[in-house]
């Protein structure tokens, strides 16, 4: 285990050190201390290793994430996540806007609540949350699973492309061209998954899944008062 | 028509109104017919004061000018001196703007990394992503960092040599953008990921950010994934020059890029391309007063786009104070936009040459703004790519020959002192004198 004090070491020492690892690297397990909300911590990470911040982060955690195992043991700023590949990451507490914002691939954890636009523009990324979802969340979501255990807020799905959304709770409201459909059984199977790698006792059963009515995907008058 | 009626009476003439034109009323017919707004490519066509409003005064007997041809005139500029490790260098200041892979065909884009790089400056990527062709063509690749991220990836930002934060745009300022359905081939639909046929919505603002504190942070998160090695630009959409210069400023940018509303587009709706922004020449002067006022002029360069399309204009825009210019437009034609021997298509289509704007549609008989195959396959990326080439080195020539005219040994030392207007309203904008006076509207002492 590599220890770095980042109130002691600073952002760039850091992202440079982690930016360094590669796959054949024997530092694979990281622990940064003293994050104290700073922005931008561990991002552009492109290697098998496994960094674990003990405390809350400002904006941007983890951000571009490729391949690494990322823990939070604290809450997160905006856009934890954001545009990651792959990889992991996993957020003990709760996160601000924009968790997970455009990510192509990998696994968004979170074990709290997420504010707004969770999901926002989703390319691929698998995003679990424990706890609620703020407003606004999977807007113009293109791809990828966005699972919530909790409840969600206004206008989920407002303008959806082709992301699964999986709610357990309540809807606060749908947003334009977001529907209900049926959970069929490779949906259950898919959720089944996903919660199981994010550590969730949840039932597959007991959710909801969301979807786009592709009702918006080419311009039509008669669809004008939903723009 | 007869000039008397049956009883020998005179006739009014008919006479067409200034307010419902034939254009316009055409426009109402269409819009009755289809509801919904014109859409094309394109940039502002209405006349707004430009740089053709400007001359320069040329050397007299209190200055004396450059032999043409013998002395020394340098074209060079330096991109990203004030934070990055590898600024840009370029032969001459005048660059490629983004347009994307998607909105241009596979060969377009490659046309204009090959005529760019033969000419010593950079090109720059587009909502959409980078293709392997472009940064194989392009010696100096701009990476465009836009709201929609579409084939937005860490790999690709770290081959840039530049990352262009787009928070606007001139033809468009406070809008997204739309990629029509027939120009979503199965490539663009995979490297956006989205299903192929649809109609590609850009959002207007970022996902993961929100107003110049917020990108601070964005700028700082992409110089740590970046190391720190290359510049970061911000382009905005000409609207409040001063203070949104005086922002990106703040927020860190090494380059502000500013767009006027003569820059183009790939598709917007026509209302929104006449009716919102600033032309080009009402913004150099306030950007380049933000970064004075902010003892950062020269440190942090100023790009200007949007209707540059001579020499002339690059040395007027610089002269203004800008560092380098932009060029969208300008380059398609080059290439071999809207070129007379395909009016029989153009015909076809509608429209006539010079006025073909339906970039959107992807039916372009020039095979530059379209994903069709045989259209695309019109265009000869090698030798598009030297007529832009042979383009830029003769906008680079006429500058040359106004500064030299001028006195000066380098563009960049071109001033708005070598400056004159033509009208009220340019002399104002560029605030330099009405010609034959040392007045300009808000002249402090008069």
């Amino acid at each position: 285990m590599q220890t770095y004090d980042l109130e002691a070491n600073g952002l760039r020492g850091l992202n440079e050190t982690l930016q360094a690892q590669n796959a054949e690297t024997n530092q694979t397990s990281w622990e940064v201390v003293n994050p104290k909300g700073s922005h931008a911590i561990a991002v552009g990470l492109d290697a098998p290793i496994e960094v674990t911040v003990k405390g809350s982060t400002g904006y941007y955690c983890a951000g571009m994430n490729q391949q690494a195992t990322v823990k939070v043991e604290g809450s997160v700023g905006p856009g934890v996540a954001e545009n990651m590949m792959s990889g992991q990451v996993i957020v003990d507490g709760d996160a601000s806007q924009y968790a997970g914002a455009t990510g192509h691939g990998g696994l968004l954890v979170i074990k709290g609540n997420a504010s707004s636009r969770c999901g926002i523009s989703m390319k691929g990324i698998d995003i679990v949350v424990h706890g609620n979802i703020g407003h606004m969340s999977a807007f113009m979501a293109q791809a990828g699973n966005l699972v919530v255990c909790g409840d969600a807020g206004d206008a989920l799905g407002d303008s959806l492309y082709e992301a699964r959304l999986f709610v357990r709770g309540s809807v606060k409201s749908l947003g334009a061209d977001c529907i209900e459909k049926d959970m069929r059984p490779e949906h259950l199977a898919l959720l089944s998954d996903l919660l199981e790698r994010a550590g969730s006792d949840a039932k597959p059963e007991e959710f909801k899944r969301y979807g786009s009515a592709r009702q918006l995907y080419n311009f039509d008058v008669d669809n004008a008062q939903a723009y | 028509m007869k000039d008397m009626d049956d009883k020998g009476i005179p006739r009014t003439v008919p006479l067409q109104s200034a307010t419902f034109t034939n254009p316009i009323n055409a426009e109402i017919r269409r819009a009755a017919a289809t509801g919904i707004y014109d859409i094309r490519g394109g940039g502002a066509k209405r006349k707004v004061p430009h740089f053709d409003d400007l001359l320069f005064l040329g050397a007299s007997v209190s200055r004396y000018p450059l032999e043409g041809y013998r002395e020394r005139c340098d074209t060079s500029v330096t991109l990203g001196t004030r934070f990055a490790k590898k600024p840009i260098e370029l032969d001459i200041p005048i660059t490629i703007a983004g347009m994307s892979f998607g909105a241009l065909s596979g060969p377009a884009k490659e046309a204009l990394g090959r005529g760019a790089s033969a000419a010593g400056t950079s090109t720059t990527t587009g909502d959409g992503g980078m293709t392997p062709e472009e940064r194989g063509h392009s010696s100096k690749l701009v990476y465009q960092y836009l709201p929609s991220r579409y084939g937005m990836n860490p790999n690709d930002l770290r081959k840039a040599d530049a990352i262009e934060i787009v928070v606007g745009q001139g033809a468009k300022p406070g809008g997204g953008g739309m990629l029509l359905g027939q120009k979503i081939s199965d490539r663009v639909a995979e490297m956006r990921t989205l299903p192929k046929g649809i109609d590609q919505r850009s959002a207007c603002r970022h996902p993961d950010w929100t107003g110049p504190d917020d990108l601070e942070i964005k700028i700082l998160e992409l110089r740590e994934i970046t190391n720190w090695q290359v510049p970061i630009y911000v382009k905005v959409g000409a609207t409040r020059p001063y203070y949104d210069t005086a922002l990106a400023v703040k927020a860190g940018a090494d380059v502000v890029v500013m767009d006027g509303m003569q820059g183009g587009t790939a598709a917007t709706q026509d209302v929104f391309i006449e009716h919102v922004g600033l032309p080009t020449l009402a913004c150099i002067r306030p950007a380049v007063q933000a970064l004075q006022d902010l003892g950062v002029h020269r440190e942090v360069q100023l790009v200007i786009s949007g209707g540059i399309r001579t020499g002339a204009d690059v040395a007027k825009a610089l002269a203004l104070g800008a560092d380098a210019v932009a060029i969208g437009t300008a380059a398609l034609v080059a290439l071999g936009d809207n070129d007379p021997k395909w009016e029989a298509e153009y015909q076809k289509l509608g429209s006539t040459t010079g006025a073909y704007d339906d970039w959107h549609e992807g039916r372009d008989p020039a095979g530059i703004t379209t994903q069709d195959p045989d259209l695309a396959a019109r265009l000869d990326p090698v030798d598009a790519g030297r007529r832009l080439r042979n383009y830029l080195k003769v906008m680079t020539l006429e500058a040359q020959t106004i500064a030299r005219a001028c006195g000066h040994n380098h563009l960049h030392n071109l001033e708005p002192e070598d400056l004159c207007a033509l009208t009220m309203e340019a002399a104002a904008m560029a605030r330099v004198p009405l010609a034959g006076t040392s007045w300009y509207p808000g002249k402090e002492g008069f």
